[in-house]
């Protein structure tokens, strides 16, 4: 009886998998696959077809994690339910039961109408194609775009953030006057000169996407190195003769992640927001595949009567719940951060 | 404080310098060019066109000049007054921008008449007591609504006010000369975009004074609420919130692309965006830079009026 009063308390398994190296390998499971299928689907022949098979079951075991690191802040919980709504049938959607999102079918049906044989939940588009259909595929592009474009950004930020903060000198000098030019562009005009020039695609979104975002998340971690660096951890490491490389990366990168965290989601908002705009502005994703900007485009013309304003809702309400899930996931964190 | 406009001043010359040394050398590399070229001349491929057609193209549009020669002679013609001459719409780009930026002011002015006493009022009503119901709910509806995109929010009210319940104009083409009922959905859309951010920066200031020492002795000295609020903590609260609005422009300015499209209404953002895809380069470069000069000028305008209106940096 004394013996077994002794063992420590069983740890539940969503706690232990809570670990940041576990989740970022359940993450990769279920990212890599739809990275792969987003961006390469055509090079991946007969593979297409069950790429997304393993991860399926890891975005639903991310979700577990999220929900239960999550438990104090109901608002977090609500961000994340939203996000990995998305984040799932970005993964399940050529899984589910859907009619072709290209196939034209019949134009203009409005939704709950039956019609050429099909059932139209959503209705169909100005070309006849099914709305319910584009909708869920159309998350695919907007979500593996948009997080490569932040990480991107994040990453060339954070290493300058982390140059210029902590070997400061004429370094600092440098990278903090470009990134005050750059931050002198409004946003939407430095997007619509980038893209301009190098020509409409994902890979040209993520490049802009940087351009714009970088210099901002370069301030952020500058401040926060310079804020760090004073402490006695990083004057051991000074004295123990490491290199700069290494104490930027193995003493100050960790201790600064946690305001970067919250920053990295509202910027994932701030980026399906831009790659939405830029692909209704036409400078963004190319047709035919679907996508919440395209559609958005493609109805703004064909849908000016009220009968048919659900063309422009759908996608717009989509977006906007997906940049709502992301925004509040960040406050959710935020709030939890603060009371720790 | 003369020494510290100086100082920005210096810094806000160089940046727009080398910002539009960027924004020169991007449209001036041989591929750019060359597309360019193609497109003017009617070709099918960048690889079809001959070496003698682009340099005779190049002569022609005095593109053969070396790159600083022309780059100095563009800012000069710009601090003069002359933008360079638009090829999509065939007049100079000088008046049409005048014009265009004369629709965007108008618009920017109603946003920011409109947006800055909503969120002000929401920002103190929700500082004023933090954690309480209306504190909360203010910060819920304004986390909601930053998190619509603006074309999502046009799209709504369009289909709400104009499709639906047929109030208002759909589009704001103003083809049959200026019309203040096609404002109206454009100047709601950026005003519930943005008044949210406002009102939560005014929250974050407010809740902080409100926590000060001196507000305190003046609720246990017995003062009426509602005149410490007024009188003791507003002038301090409202410090913060002035350079969040005028750095705002920035942001009225990516918003304004966005909305300018979706409703048709004949402002910058739309000029921008046409010569973009046209592409008609010297109209781009002419729009961008305004861009980079007001939002620099914003940038200072809140630096300098932070200095001054904190009093202690003010008697410092």
């Amino acid at each position: 009886m004394a013996v077994t009063s002794l063992s420590p308390p069983p740890v539940p398994l969503l706690k232990r998998l809570q670990k940041p190296r576990i989740a970022a390998l359940i993450f990769a499971i279920a990212w890599l696959p739809l990275m792969a299928y987003v961006m390469a689907g055509d090079q991946l022949g007969d593979l297409e077809q069950y790429v997304l098979v393993p991860a399926i079951p890891a975005v639903i075991l991310l979700y577990l994690i999220c929900m239960a690191a999550f438990r104090e802040s109901w608002i977090a919980l609500l961000g994340a339910t939203l996000v990995f709504f998305w984040f799932f049938i970005a993964v399940a959607a050529p899984y589910l039961p859907l009619i072709d999102p290209n196939k034209p079918i019949a134009p203009f049906t409005t939704p709950l109408t039956e019609k050429s044989g099909f059932f139209f939940w959503l209705g169909t588009d100005f070309k006849g194609r099914d709305m319910l259909s584009r909708t869920l595929w159309g998350c695919q592009r907007v979500l593996v775009w948009g997080v490569t474009a932040t990480f991107v950004a994040y990453v060339v930020g954070t290493a300058f953030g982390l140059i210029a903060g902590y070997i400061s000198g004429w370094w600092d000098e440098v990278i903090s006057f470009l990134a005050n030019v750059l931050l002198s562009f409004p946003v939407m005009v430095l997007f619509i000169v980038i893209l301009n020039y190098l020509g409409p695609s994902g890979f040209n979104i993520v490049i802009a996407v940087t351009f714009a975002s970088a210099p901002a998340i370069m301030r952020i971690v500058r401040g926060l190195v310079l804020d760090v660096k004073t402490r006695d951890y990083v004057f051991a490491a000074q004295t123990r003769g490491e290199s700069a490389l290494w104490i930027m990366v193995v003493e100050l990168l960790p201790n600064v992640r946690g305001p970067i965290i919250v920053d990295a989601c509202l910027r994932l908002g701030y980026t399906t927001v831009a790659i939405t705009t830029l692909t209704f502005l036409g400078l963004g994703l190319q047709p035919p595949d679907p996508d919440w900007g395209l559609m958005i485009k493609e109805s703004a013309k064909t849908a000016m009567l009220f009968k048919f304003s659900y063309m422009l809702l759908i996608p717009a309400l989509s977006v906007s719940s997906l940049i709502l899930g992301f925004n509040l996931m960040a406050d959710g964190l935020r709030e939890m951060s603060l009371r720790d | 404080m003369v020494k510290l406009i100086g100082r920005r001043l210096i810094q806000m010359v160089l940046i727009i310098l080398v910002a539009s040394l960027l924004l020169f050398a991007i449209f001036d590399t041989p591929e750019f060019k060359r597309r360019l070229a193609v497109q003017e001349l009617g070709g099918f491929a960048v690889s079809a066109l001959s070496q003698d057609a682009y340099n005779e193209w190049l002569a022609r549009r005095g593109l053969d000049v070396p790159f600083y020669q022309r780059y100095f002679n563009w800012i000069g013609k710009i601090v003069q007054g002359d933008f360079g001459f638009s090829y999509e719409k065939n007049r100079p780009v000088g008046p049409l921008l005048a014009d265009r930026l004369a629709n965007t002011g108008i618009l920017a002015l109603c946003v920011f008449a409109l947006m800055i006493p909503i969120s002000l009022t929401l920002g103190v009503l929700s500082g004023m007591r933090e954690g309480s119901g209306l504190d909360r709910s203010i910060t819920f509806l304004s986390v909601f609504t930053t998190s619509i995109p603006e074309i999502a929010t046009a799209i709504i009210l369009t289909v709400v006010f104009a499709l639906g319940l047929g109030l208002l104009p759909a589009k704001s083409a103003m083809i049959a000369g200026f019309d203040p009922w096609q404002l109206v959905l454009p100047v709601l859309t950026l005003v519930i975009y943005d008044f949210g951010y406002v009102a939560r920066m005014t929250r974050a200031s407010m809740a902080e004074v409100m926590t000060s020492q001196y507000i305190r002795t003046a609720i246990l000295k017995g003062i009426p609420y509602r005149r410490v609020v007024m009188k003791h903590a507003l002038r301090n609260a409202l410090i913060a919130p002035f350079t969040v609005i005028v750095l705002q422009m920035n942001w009225l300015l990516s918003g304004v692309v966005v909305v300018e499209v979706f409703f048709e209404y004949d402002g910058f953002g739309k000029l921008l965006l046409e010569a973009a895809l046209f592409p008609d380069v010297e109209v781009v470069q002419a729009c961008t830079l305004v861009a980079v000069v007001v939002a620099v000028t914003s940038q200072i305008i809140s630096d300098v009026g932070y200095t001054f209106l904190n009093p202690r940096i003010r008697f410092s």
